[in-house]
């Protein structure tokens, strides 16, 4: 058992910062920014190195009910890097209402999605889940003056609370009918056949899922939540629980279900129509968007398509694919939601309206600039880095024998393109808006914004092997 | 002999109690009557064995339950006259409820006189020796130890979250100021003055 705390490290550092995080704003005062900020920033750079720290191990601890690995590790670099910059950049959006609690619950937040992207039992994957799912909602209403924000909290509550009750009904049907919550142990009962219960389990516990990441049919809360929420809060939620519900479901899928025998068949067929519908709508919905945080919310809906075309394929080459896509989908959602930060009108509000955008060019020419390489990598035109992941997705859906999901996949990207490159249009080529609107000009985001846009035009490339060393060796541990 | 009493008389008082629960026209009665039907329940799973369940069902239920239940039920502003109205109009789908219920009932009882879902495989097999609190107990503190502590955390998670979404620091509130109180000197707080005859004086 003390050997098994060793392994947990970056849980117990997120657990002991948050709770640090929490006394220093109580004690200290909401005002102490710098100082509660420091010690939240400090505490996701610990319990990163600490991921490091521990790559290579492949263990099983605490009974088996938790898992510390390569796969974990990928995901939780990730999901930390995305906290990271989401607490870094709230004090300046906050300005006054800022208090110590956003840090803290983006820190318990944290650590509920990695629990879930290591869990390998059913109930931690219930508590990973249930942990970041509440801090979400605290944070989505985190201006409860404000409507917009109080509403995307209690819509996002009240969904989340259906989607979890879908999940417990699944979970206890597969528990009903395998005899063990353990991901090994249902893998087992799965290989000797699949009867109407486990099979109403599979899609209860993929329906519930399929609401974290936000897949068609259950996306219907994406657009209003991301609208309504504090926009840190809208990049926090558009990137590091993507990511952690997208790790959780390929290890459900792959380690509890199983890829191969009857159980690939059961699941494959809902998971490619989740994705054929994702991307379809995804692309359709964002077509007419005035709101630059809806159109947002209506592509992470389309990339989360794209990133099940290459989990249907249910092979180790797929899983790679669906790692890469999400580190590259995080660092470009990342930047535009930090663009979409930047720009405030001539009283310092945020502008969200796209037609405001108008000739920003002349204006803003980096900020523009930065934003098209985001759109235009979103878009997954070729000299950009974000075409590379989509590539690997279509590979490999193509080499499992799904070539008609892919060509599906390919035709949908073109009419996605659409919307994206017809905000590059706005911003490049329109006549100037009458409103003025500037950069705030803060450096964190400036920073954020340059590597990121820089990343994803060609120095990307650059990163290839190392990161296809690492989706391998991440994915390979499922397999 | 006597379990056999003591079960009809705790299964006879559950429906009688659950069925007045329905049937009382006051809402406060029917949490009354609530009340009761969990401490009855909590009989029959004393005799079943599961005197961990029974306990539960005592302290969370009644004792946390169905208080807060009280407490909101007597808030409610309720006219009684407009609670009876209705009933006729509603009828055909609460009757429909009604019959799915008893037809779940019916398969319910199909299905385990046909023998359960088979357990044996599950991860912790019961323990003839042990009762079962001390088995739960040793499972949720050993092989559970880490989802026990994460529910922990996602207890204080929620706790922050109603904090951070309600605690809201009010101006214009007269907050006893100890250290302020102890610190007033009496010249601070008394003045001493010599008003003439006549002359009244100002304050």
């Amino acid at each position: 058992m003390t050997g098994d705390l060793a392994l947990i490290w970056p849980e117990l550092i997120l657990t002991i910062g948050g709770l640090v995080t929490l006394m220093l704003g109580a004690f200290a005062g909401d005002r102490q920014v710098g100082l509660y900020q420091f010690a939240a920033l400090l505490t996701l750079a610990a319990a990163g190195a600490a991921v490091v720290a521990l790559s290579g191990t492949d263990a099983a601890v605490f009974s088996g009910t938790l898992a510390v690995d390569g796969f974990g590790g990928f995901a939780k670099l990730i999901i930390y890097g995305a906290s990271l910059i989401c607490i870094a950049v709230a004090p300046r959006y906050f300005g006054a209402a800022m208090r110590a609690e956003y840090s803290a619950l983006i820190l318990f937040a944290a650590l509920g999605m990695g629990i879930m992207a290591s869990s390998r039992d059913l109930m931690t994957l219930y508590v990973g889940l249930e942990l970041n799912s509440l801090a979400s909602y605290v944070l989505a209403s985190f201006l409860r003056g404000d409507d917009r924000s109080s509403e995307a909290g209690l819509k996002y509550f009240v969904l989340g609370a259906l989607a979890s009750g879908i999940l417990l009904f699944g979970i206890s049907l597969l528990y009903g009918f395998s005899g063990t919550t353990d991901f090994a142990g249902v893998a087992t009962a799965m290989a000797g056949g699949i009867d109407i219960g486990l099979l109403f389990g599979i899609v209860f516990v993929i329906s519930g899922l399929a609401f974290k990441i936000s897949a068609v049919p259950f996306h219907m809360w994406t657009p209003d939540v991301y609208e309504g929420a504090p926009t840190p809060v809208t990049t926090f939620f558009a990137s590091a629980p993507k990511v952690a519900a997208m790790a959780l479901l390929t290890r459900v899928l792959i380690e509890a279900m199983g890829a191969a025998g009857p159980a690939l068949a059961a699941w494959q067929q809902i998971i490619i129509f989740l994705a054929l519908a994702s991307i379809i709508l995804g692309a359709v919905g964002a077509i007419g968007q005035k709101n630059i945080k809806r159109l947002l919310a209506y592509s992470s809906i389309n990339n989360v398509g794209f990133m099940l075309i290459g989990l249907a394929a249910g092979t180790q080459q797929g899983v790679e694919a669906v790692l890469t896509y999400l580190l590259v989908y995080v660092v470009t959602t990342i930047g535009a939601f930090l663009f979409v930060m930047q720009l405030r009108d001539a009283d310092g509000r945020m502008v969200e309206s796209i037609p405001a955008y108008a000739g920003l060019s002349k204006r803003q020419p980096g900020l523009a600039a930065a934003m098209a390489v985001f759109l235009f990598s979103l878009a997954a035109i070729p000299p950009l880095f974000g075409f590379w992941p989509k590539y690997l997705v279509f590979e490999a859906a193509v080499n499992a024998g799904l070539v008609p999901l892919a060509v599906a996949g390919v035709v949908v990207s073109v009419i996605g393109a659409f919307y994206y490159i017809a905000i590059v249009k706005t911003m490049f080529f329109d006549e100037e808006a009458e409103m003025a609107i500037r950069s705030d000009g803060s450096r964190t985001e400036g920073a954020v914004i340059t590597v990121s846009a820089l990343w994803l035009s060609l120095v990307g490339f650059l990163f290839i092997p190392m990161l296809a060393a690492a989706a391998q060796s991440a994915a390979s541990v499922l397999f | 002999m006597i379990q056999l009493i003591a079960f009809y008389l705790f299964a006879f008082l559950v429906i009688a109690s659950a069925a007045m629960v329905v049937f009382a026209r006051n809402p406060v009665h029917s949490v009354m009557w609530l009340i009761l039907a969990f401490f009855n329940a909590a009989g029959l799973m004393l005799l079943a064995g599961a005197e961990f369940i029974a306990m539960l069902l005592v302290i969370v239920y009644v004792g946390a339950v169905a208080v807060l239940f009280l407490f909101v039920v007597m808030m409610l502003d309720i006219d009684f006259a407009e609670l009876r109205a209705g009933f006729v109009r509603y009828l055909p789908l609460g009757a429909l409820v009604a019959i799915i219920l008893a037809a779940e009932l019916v398969f319910a009882l199909g299905a385990w006189s046909a023998g359960g879902i088979d357990l044996a495989a599950r991860a912790a097999p019961a323990v003839a020796d042990k009762s079962n609190i001390q088995q739960i107990g040793e499972l949720l503190y050993t092989r559970y130890i880490f989802l026990f502590e994460a529910a922990g955390i996602v207890l204080l998670v929620a706790m922050i979250g109603a904090i951070a979404l309600t605690h809201r620091q009010r101006g214009g509130t007269r907050s006893q100021k100890i250290a302020a109180q102890n610190r007033r000197r009496p010249d601070e707080a008394t003045r001493l003055v010599d008003p003439g005859v006549g002359q009244g004086m100002e304050l």
